[in-house]
């Protein structure tokens, strides 16, 4: 019996061609489209959840100025002192460590290769608040970093641009006017939670920069790393307290600094990317369904047929049951199949669009589990119900439905 | 349980009533009608006389309002739906006033579906298929679908169907409705030579005096009851 109704349902299914294809056709789509969306966006909050580790431990930044963003007033505020350094370092508990950082863009020259890219001259604390490692090569001695030698460790991509597949070490870069000696390499970080190139960089010892950059002793960025376990606002709220004393602003007067915290940033950036991913879900999850009334469709369009079909079967002698299973296999054959297409549809167009945008591929067995039943259950239901009532019908009654 | 003498299939009071209430229609209004082995029976009468009505109750392809319905001596109005499928499966053949082909379906396959019901083996299925195509005068056309075939071929090919599994009784619904008068005699033929030679019993509907005069039995219907019961020139010779 089983045998029969398989035959059958194959039959079936191969001599309606077209309807047996608008109905996958129906799930395909829908299955495709949901694990897609999803899946990429799991692979977009992956990304940025991979870039908030790399920041390491909460890293305060602070700068001068009233406001994050472009266009922010800083003509007005002072840059840092070394001594603010010092005061912040020494006065505040639950540092794990405190950069003084000066930036400058430039272009680096070395050989017959130059590159732009940005310098920044800090100390080796920068390497343990940024959560950098070294792949080749060594951090600042304390002679250098006291006397400002020309000394530079290069990131990851300043050292592909300028000397490719040879060893930077103890080569020499020109920064601007100087040259320096490359004593080490940055381990590579990849793309930051902004989209930049994290490991386009170049640091120098502070010294250096100011010297020979900046030609004064200002300090414009403090990086500050906490401790694992440290309260970042209440630190935040120290070091703020603290520098509004040094910088003597009155009770009233805002902040001419600001101070915040990049994985709070990084956060609400990934927290976005949540809700992105759930609105791309939702979406999807509309195409399934409209995949679904598709599907519906085709199967209520196709009822007056099959519930004739159905009445000549019992008119020659078919058994209720085994019209019903004829028509369940076929409804179970076409949804897997639609599913299976579906998701193999899924995967290639996640792993092209993840290779395209550069985010990891994660393959989630439940959303294509989830997709594949949901639109499977449609198809049973809408193939098999249908037929099952026409299957109650006494023959005669089945082959009069119009 | 088919004593001697048991006529194959007897009707007693059947009635049919279409819709309720107010628009409810006695379609048959008490038909008593008995039946022997071996019979040709052609049934006559008036358009919407009850003609078609009788003949879907007696191939147990619809269920009377009220009276018994013996096949065998079994009570058919008692049994359940599986029953009867299981009775129209293995005794009964039945030719529609409007063929029920299956749409997109050979004619083989059309013809083979009732021993595929049945559990035949695949190679069964194909020679008594073909047999009953060959019959019919189809050779040659098992592999058109019914809208490759004329309205005389489709209905040699339900003809087919019907008598493939040499049922105990073939019921044929205006056989010849759709056939030219050359074809419609040799589907009487046909039908004359299984009741005679395999001794199925054939009840058949038609309009048409010539046709009928190859049965050996006239029942005519009028208004819902059998208004005449006699036999032909045919039946009344032998
Ligand atoms: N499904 C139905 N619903 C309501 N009335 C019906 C139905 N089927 C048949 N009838 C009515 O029952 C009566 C008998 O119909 P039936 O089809 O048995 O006639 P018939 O003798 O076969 O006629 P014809 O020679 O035209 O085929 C007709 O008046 C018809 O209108
Ligand atoms: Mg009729």
């Amino acid at each position: 019996m089983l045998l029969n109704a398989l035959l059958l349902a194959l039959r079936e299914i191969r001599r309606n061609l077209m309807r047996s294809f608008l109905t996958v056709l129906g799930i395909v789509i829908g299955v495709a489209a949901v694990i897609t969306m999803v899946t990429l966006g799991n692979g977009a909050t992956r990304m940025v959840s991979e870039q908030i580790a790399s920041l390491g431990s909460n890293l305060l930044m602070m700068r001068p100025g009233q406001r994050l963003g472009p266009g922010r007033d800083s003509a007005g505020a002072p840059n840092f002192k070394l001594a603010d350094v010092d005061a912040v370092a020494q006065q505040i508990n639950g540092l794990q460590a405190v950069a003084p950082v000066v930036g400058s863009a430039v272009t680096l020259v070395a050989g017959a290769r130059n590159w732009s890219s940005t310098v920044s001259g800090t100390t080796n604390a920068y390497l343990i608040a940024g959560n950098w490692k070294l792949a080749t090569g060594r951090a600042f001695s304390d002679d250098e970093e006291v006397a400002g030698k020309a000394v530079c460790i290069i990131g990851n991509t300043v050292r592909k641009e300028l000397f490719g597949s040879q060893s930077p070490l103890g080569n020499a870069i020109r920064v601007k006017t100087f040259d320096c000696e490359v004593i080490g390499v940055l381990a590579a970080k990849g793309q930051g939670a902004m989209g930049m190139d994290q490991d386009d960089t170049v640091l120098l010892p502070l010294r250096t920069a100011q010297r020979r950059l900046t030609g004064n002793l200002d300090v414009s960025t403090l990086m500050i790393s906490l401790r694992d376990g440290i309260d970042s606002t209440q630190a935040m709220a120290q070091i703020r307290s603290l520098m509004r004393e040094r910088r003597k602003l009155a009770d009233n007067a805002e902040d001419n600094f600001n101070l915040m915290d990049t994985r709070q940033i990084a956060e609400t950036l990934s927290g976005t990317i949540g809700t992105m991913t759930a609105l791309l879900g939702a979406v999807a999850a509309v195409s399934l369904l409209v995949g679904g009334i598709g599907i519906m469709n085709i199967m209520l369009v196709s009822v007056t047929e099959r519930t004739r079909e159905i009445g000549i079967r019992l008119a020659i002698g078919a058994l209720e049951n085994e019209v019903l299973l004829q028509f369940l296999i076929e409804a179970v054959v076409l949804s897997a199949l639609g599913g299976l297409l579906g998701i193999t549809l899924a995967f290639f167009a996640c792993l092209g669009l993840s290779g395209v945008m550069s985010m990891p591929f994660l393959f989630n067995p439940s959303i294509n589990m989830t997709a594949f039943l949901f639109s499977a259950a449609i198809g049973v239901v809408f193939g098999y119900v249908p037929a099952r009532r026409a299957a109650r019908l006494d023959p005669i009654e089945a082959l009069r439905h119009e | 349980m088919s004593s001697a003498g048991e006529p194959l299939i007897a009707l007693h009071g059947i009635t049919k009533t279409y819709g309720q209430g107010e628009a409810a229609f006695q379609a048959l209004q008490g038909v008593d009608l008995t039946i022997d082995a071996g019979e040709f029976v052609a049934v006559m009468g008036p358009s919407g006389s009850g003609k078609s009505t009788a003949m879907n109750l007696l191939g147990c392809l619809d269920t009377p309002s009220a009276g018994e319905y013996l096949f065998r001596g079994i009570h058919v109005e008692r049994l359940d739906r599986n029953q009867r499928a299981l009775l129209r499966r293995n005794c009964l053949g039945f030719v529609f006033q409007g063929f029920n082909l299956l749409a997109r379906t050979s004619a083989r396959e059309n013809v083979e579906l009732p021993l595929l019901y049945r559990g035949e083996a695949a190679a069964e299925r194909h020679r008594a298929a073909g047999a009953a195509l060959a019959k019919v005068g189809l050779e040659g056309w098992e592999h058109h679908t019914p809208a490759e075939l004329s309205g005389g071929q489709q209905q040699r090919v339900a003809i087919a169907r019907a008598i493939v599994t040499s049922p105990l009784v073939l019921l044929a619904d205006e056989p010849t409705g759709n056939l030219d008068s050359k074809r419609s005699h040799e589907i009487m033929e046909l039908l004359a030579a299984l009741n005679r030679e395999q001794g199925i019993t054939v009840i058949m509907v038609t309009h048409e005096p010539d046709m009928a005069a190859y049965a050996r039995r006239i029942v005519h219907f009028v208004d819902g009851l059998v208004a005449q019961d006699g036999a032909t020139e045919a039946g009344a010779c032998c």
